[in-house]
């Protein structure tokens, strides 16, 4: 049982953003903005419809990769994944920002046996084992995603922020964890390590729960692939943006799948 | 004559000036409330850019066991975002005890710590308070330096400050 539920959540994961809309990967951390010598967060990771409320799926914490300011990798303790949720602490004892990502990588298949539409998902390694002989109409395609959000201790850094040059990546151009309400923030978004021109990206503040509207801006990055939010109010917003090519890795797969999310704190002024 | 003339200049170069300085009360004020903790109050002078030009005070709880008392001190989220987070506790001079329910009287002088020679501008000064399981509010009163004559100005606290008054003399 454990298992397909865990398999589930990660089709859900995979999928996402891609899929509906309605379907929104996340992580909340306790606290962005962090003072004192001893200081933790509690992080929350899952898949919802409503933000930041866990009534989907719980994210997969074999994705999580936390980026420490001085560049080094570091562990959560305590990682657990419940039945809508998971979550995880993590000690920030180092002065600047820490990146918490989910990333992503892998593939989805479409196929058909006996007239039967069958859907797999996983690693690109496994793709070849995991497709039958006998089928038909096989459609891969590869996902790249990154989940992501930031918290700093003392004053913010981008020793964590470096970009991979894989897949949809954010270089804040504003400190992510440096957010107003009624202050104009500015990112960029890079493809592969270059500007992404001319993408939609979104941004829905949380507590989606107790108002009728999704609220949702909407704004398209320029030609450096950079976009501006100036956050109406404070909250957690969830930014999203996603895209689609042919620049595949995996060679049984036609189309790419990209995909970036952060959630964002504005705090009030 | 000619050999006292420098002596003059000397003397009226170094005579005794009263020192340009600012008064300050802040007044925490007494609340009724179940769960009462000492706010966290952070005073500082802002350049018209915001940027920091002088730490005056910050109130904190320096008390409690393994640096648990810096915890908090983002709540004072201005101070924190402007000045605090660039700064190790306790700032000499500057940081002390969270104070009682009253009002409190500093001064500073110009040209000595913490506010050391104010150049020429306009400031405001800052007033903010966290309290714990409560509110946080911040004050400002924007002024002229230096001033000529002596300036009464003051800033009245909704919730978590009182009476604020700034005296600035020349």
């Amino acid at each position: 049982m454990k298992h397909v539920v865990v398999r589930a959540a990660f089709c859900a994961a995979l999928v996402l953003p891609f899929a509906a809309q309605a379907h929104k990967m996340w992580m909340v951390p306790s606290a962005t903005v962090i003072s004192g010598d001893d200081a933790w967060v509690t992080v929350d990771a899952a898949v919802s419809n409503d933000l930041y409320y866990p009534d989907h799926f719980p994210a997969q914490l074999d994705q999580l990769v936390i980026t420490a300011p001085d560049g080094t990798t570091v562990k959560p303790e305590n990682a657990s994944t419940g039945k809508y949720r998971s979550t995880f602490d993590l000690a920030v004892p180092q002065k600047g920002t820490y990146r918490l990502a989910l990333v992503n990588q892998g593939v989805f298949a479409n196929y058909e046996v006996d007239g039967q539409k069958k859907r797999w998902r996983g690693k690109a390694d496994e793709l070849k084992a995991a497709i039958p002989a006998n089928a038909k109409n096989v459609q891969v395609s590869e996902m790249s995603s990154r989940v992501e959000t930031f918290v700093t201790q003392g004053t913010p850094s981008d020793g964590a922020l470096k970009p991979t040059n894989k897949g949809l990546e954010l270089v804040p151009v504003t400190k992510p964890n440096d957010l107003m309400a009624g202050e104009k923030a500015t990112f960029q978004l890079l493809l592969d390590g270059k500007p992404a021109a001319n993408l939609k990206v979104a941004a829905i503040n949380g507590a989606t729960r107790y108002r009728n509207a999704p609220d949702e801006m909407d704004t398209t990055t320029d030609k450096d692939g950079k976009f501006s939010f100036t956050w109406p109010a404070a909250g957690m917003y969830w930014v999203n943006a996603s895209s689609e090519d042919d620049k595949t890795s995996v060679k049984e797969a036609k189309q790419r799948r990209l995909g970036y999310t952060a959630t964002l704190e504005v705090l009030p002024q | 004559m000619r050999r006292l003339l420098p002596i003059l200049l000397c003397v009226a170069v170094t005579a005794p000036v009263a020192a340009a300085d600012l008064n300050l009360t802040v007044e925490i004020p007494q609340l009724k409330v179940a769960e009462y903790h000492r706010p966290y109050v952070a005073v500082w002078l802002e350049r018209e850019d915001h940027s920091v030009a002088a730490n005056l005070a910050v109130w904190y709880d320096m008390k409690k066991a393994d640096g648990e008392g810096t915890k908090w001190l983002k709540d004072m989220r201005q101070w924190w975002r402007r000045s605090g987070r660039d700064q190790t506790m306790p700032i000499d001079g500057v940081s002390g005890a969270t104070r009682p329910a009253g009002q409190h009287q500093l001064r500073f002088i110009d040209g000595k710590p913490p506010l050391g020679a104010l150049a020429p501008g306009h400031y405001e000064l800052v007033v903010e308070a966290a309290r714990e399981v409560g509110g946080r509010e911040a004050q400002r009163i924007a002024f002229d330096w230096p001033v000529k004559v002596p300036t009464h100005l003051s800033a009245k606290g909704t919730d978590e400050l009182g009476q604020i008054s700034l005296d600035l003399n020349p």
